[in-house]
């Protein structure tokens, strides 16, 4: 399933397991949840580090990059 | 690619906005993996100080034969390991975590292989497509209980968005295996979400 949503299922499967999407109750619904889960997992943007630890990093690079 | 180029000029020049930028994107990621190796947040936290120590001090050596965003990781990946092991020294004996449970529970299916009845949807948001908001806010505690082997993989595909090549190549594991470990982790994930499906916060 993994390899179908990337498109990179051998051509022979990918027909078996679309003539098995058209028949069967549960995988089309599963394969469509798979798809937003995935997708939603790609769109998430976490937040930067604690304004401390930004500052340290900060400090650092100032300091190794021997910039004013 | 043109933009990443100017992008590790910047940073090369001593641009502290590109670096403050650079920070936001990734450290969240590159401490989620450490946590994969490493055992307690403290020691995450050190092996992520010390990449981040690592790129600015290999900045000028960086000859962008791979993204910025693969090197960095690379970093990560092999303070991550160096941390690990030192460690585990310190252990009487280290516990491998690995998870080879069903990634869907075998009930779910009947004798004959195919569903025993249709399972529950994650239900999704309708102007996105993707999931709704009540089971997204769930998303990053359901990777966070994977196995260690599987929530580096889902991070570094999914969250970060590396292609399967670089994700073997910097976690050592054959193709084969990297698809079984994605495959079993999404799955896991969304078994996770089922109990959030019908609440509305």
């Amino acid at each position: 399933m993994t390899d179908y949503l990337e498109g990179t299922l051998p051509e022979s499967d990918r027909i078996r397991f679309e003539a098995h999407l058209a028949e069967c109750d549960g995988c089309p619904g599963y394969l469509e949840d798979m798809r937003r889960l995935v997708g939603s997992l790609n769109e998430i943007v976490e937040p930067p580090p604690d304004p401390e630890t930004r500052e340290a990093l900060l400090r650092a690079y100032r300091d190794l990059r021997g910039g004013p | 690619m043109e933009e990443e180029h100017a992008f590790v000029e910047r940073l090369r020049a001593g641009d502290e906005g590109a670096f403050d930028v650079l920070v936001a994107r990734h450290d969240a990621a590159l401490r989620r993996v450490a946590r994969t190796f490493v055992r307690t947040e403290a020691a995450a936290e050190d092996v992520v100080q010390e990449t981040w120590l690592g790129v600015v001090r290999g900045l000028k050596q960086f000859e962008e034969r791979s993204s910025l965003r693969t090197w960095i990781f690379s970093i990560l990946v092999k303070r991550a390991k160096t941390r690990a092991t030192k460690d585990a020294r310190n252990l009487p004996f280290s516990a491998l975590e690995e998870d080879d449970r069903p990634a869907v529970e075998p009930a779910a299916f009947g004798a004959d292989g195919r569903w025993a009845s249709v399972p529950p949807r994650l239900e999704s948001d309708p102007e996105t497509g993707l999931l709704s908001r009540e089971l997204r806010t769930e998303l990053l505690s359901a990777v966070e209980r994977l196995s260690p082997d599987q929530r580096a993989v889902i991070t570094l595909r999914d969250l970060v968005g590396l292609p399967a090549a670089e994700v073997c190549e910097l976690l050592e594991l054959s193709d084969a295996n990297q698809r079984v470990l994605l495959h079993r982790a999404r799955a896991r994930v969304r078994t996770a979400l089922m109990p959030f499906v019908g609440v509305v916060s």
